[in-house]
């Protein structure tokens, strides 16, 4: 099987998990969930360091974000389809 | 043929109280700070010994002093642990935590400092130093079954990676082992926040649910509410956690519950460094998230073998419990091999599966029974560190 680029935990993820290193813009990345082994594909739109996460959809500031199918906090800034979602725009509901 | 580890062999060493442990230790232990000097000195001249410095043991009381007392003595009583020489400033505290470790059966003798000084004391427990290691070297190892080990987990310099590869590793392997005898211990209190509510859906009765979120509870009202900044002073997710792609609590902790597995439940929740008494089986203990305060605490409880997902690399060690390290990042394997003991970066890539990795970790686990090195251990990783809940008096 081809290494994919992106692992998401569960079907019900908005963002995935970068497993490669150096990826670059514009890369068209193989994307797996691990839940059930479906594979798609997703355009990278920044550089995203590996371990870091992808927007698998447009994300705005106030929307939930899901991992494991679960709740993991809150876009404080937008993030589109293929965008870097880290610390500068997801914090925690809790403090 | 699936494993079978009630007839699976390791070769170790069967203590007198019938515990199996997989290192042969001769231990100086010190009951107070004041003590470590002798204790380092006594280790010097012993060789195949090793003084446990540490921090505290002067002036504690209550709560408090229970778990210093619970810690050192269950240091002592590890089954990795042949035998215990411990000294501290005066002779009433020394003799508790002897007399503790005495219940196990193993020789263990005590020494105080007060009105004989270091020269005197050190020279008394060398000569009983050196008879414990002229005896614990000529003790045999036998033929002891998988299933009797106790195997406790705690990751560390977490990232995205030890969620999807390392961390399911851990829970694999439990989910393989726990069915069949073996005693496991997760714990990390601050780091359950997020998923507090899959990890108490996961205890094995209500009752066991309602002491697990009593615990988060307690931590989250009196540590966390009168001491927080508005996020933890970015403490948690950690700095390395942050580099390596974690964002918020809630997703550090929904990886780290990964190394539960899919089907073991846990039978009840553990106080710091507090034994299990209800059999085999996962159990939950209240510690800290720091890793060597939650290894020292674990291996005070007895526990003989640990297994340490990483993601950005940490680098633990203890010095009586051997720490297997894993990693699925393959970054962290290439620039930080020499601590890595299994890779199973190839999760990641789909070329190995989950099962496959657990199977792995179960083979390390057994090779590190058998007598390997860790990695910490050859690199000298001794990390002994107390717990203390408040300041003393």
């Amino acid at each position: 099987m081809t290494i994919p680029h992106l692992l998401v935990h569960d079907r019900r993820d908005n963002v995935g998990v970068v497993v490669v290193e150096g990826l670059t813009a514009g890369t068209e990345m193989l994307g797996v969930v691990t839940e059930d082994n479906s594979d798609f594909r997703l355009k990278a739109i920044a550089d995203i360091p590996i371990g870091h996460k992808v927007a698998l959809t447009d994300l705005k500031a106030g929307d939930t974000v899901i991992k494991y199918g679960e709740d993991i906090g809150r876009m404080v800034g937008d993030a589109p389809k293929g965008g870097h979602v880290h610390v500068h725009n997801l914090k925690t509901k809790r403090w | 043929m699936a494993f079978d580890a009630k007839t699976t062999m390791v070769n170790a060493w069967r203590r007198e109280n019938g515990r199996v442990g997989v290192r042969n230790h001769v231990i100086i232990l010190p009951v107070d700070d004041i003590s470590n000097a002798a204790c380092e000195a006594v280790a010097n001249n012993v060789k195949g010994t090793m003084a446990l410095s540490h921090s505290y043991g002067r002036l504690q009381f209550g709560e408090d002093l229970d778990l210093h007392f619970r810690t050192m003595i269950g240091t002592g009583a590890n089954p990795n642990v042949a035998a215990c020489v411990v000294i501290g400033i005066e002779p009433e505290w020394t003799r508790v935590i002897v007399d503790g470790i005495a219940k196990t059966g193993k020789p263990v003798s005590g020494f105080s400092i007060e009105q004989k000084g270091d020269f005197e004391t050190i020279r008394a427990a060398s000569w009983k130093a050196k008879e414990f290691v002229h005896w614990a070297t000529e003790l045999q190892k036998e033929p002891c079954p998988v299933s009797e080990l106790w195997v406790s987990t705690k990751c560390g310099e977490s990232d995205t990676t030890t969620g999807l590869g390392s961390c399911p590793t851990v829970g694999n392997m439990y989910d393989k082992l726990i069915p069949q005898g073996i005693y496991g211990c997760f714990g990390e209190t601050t780091e359950i926040t997020g998923a507090e509510h899959l990890c108490k859906a996961r205890a094995a009765t209500p009752a066991v649910g309602e002491k697990f979120m009593k615990v988060f509870q307690a931590y989250q009202d009196e540590v966390i509410e009168p001491y927080k900044t508005s996020d933890l002073s970015d403490s948690q997710p950690t700095k390395g956690n942050i580099l390596g792609g974690l964002t918020t609590i809630e997703e550090k902790a929904l990886g780290n519950l990964e190394k539960i597995g899919r089907t073991s439940t846990y039978i009840d929740v553990l106080d710091p460094a507090e034994t299990p008494a209800k059999g085999p089986g996962l159990y939950y203990m209240d510690t800290s998230s720091a890793a060597a305060e939650c290894l020292t605490l674990m291996a005070a409880a007895g526990y003989v073998i640990h297994t340490f997902p990483t993601g950005q690399g940490n680098v633990i060690g203890n010095p009586i419990l051997p720490v297997i390290k894993l990693s699925a990042n393959p970054r962290t394997v290439r620039t930080m091999g020499e601590h890595v003991d299994l890779d199973v970066s190839g999760i990641l890539r789909r070329e190995m599966t989950i099962d496959q990795a657990g199977d792995a970790l179960i083979e390390m686990i057994m090779r590190t029974a058998n007598g390997r090195h860790t990695a910490a251990e050859a690199l000298g990783h001794r990390e002994f560190v107390m717990t203390k809940l408040y300041r003393s008096a």
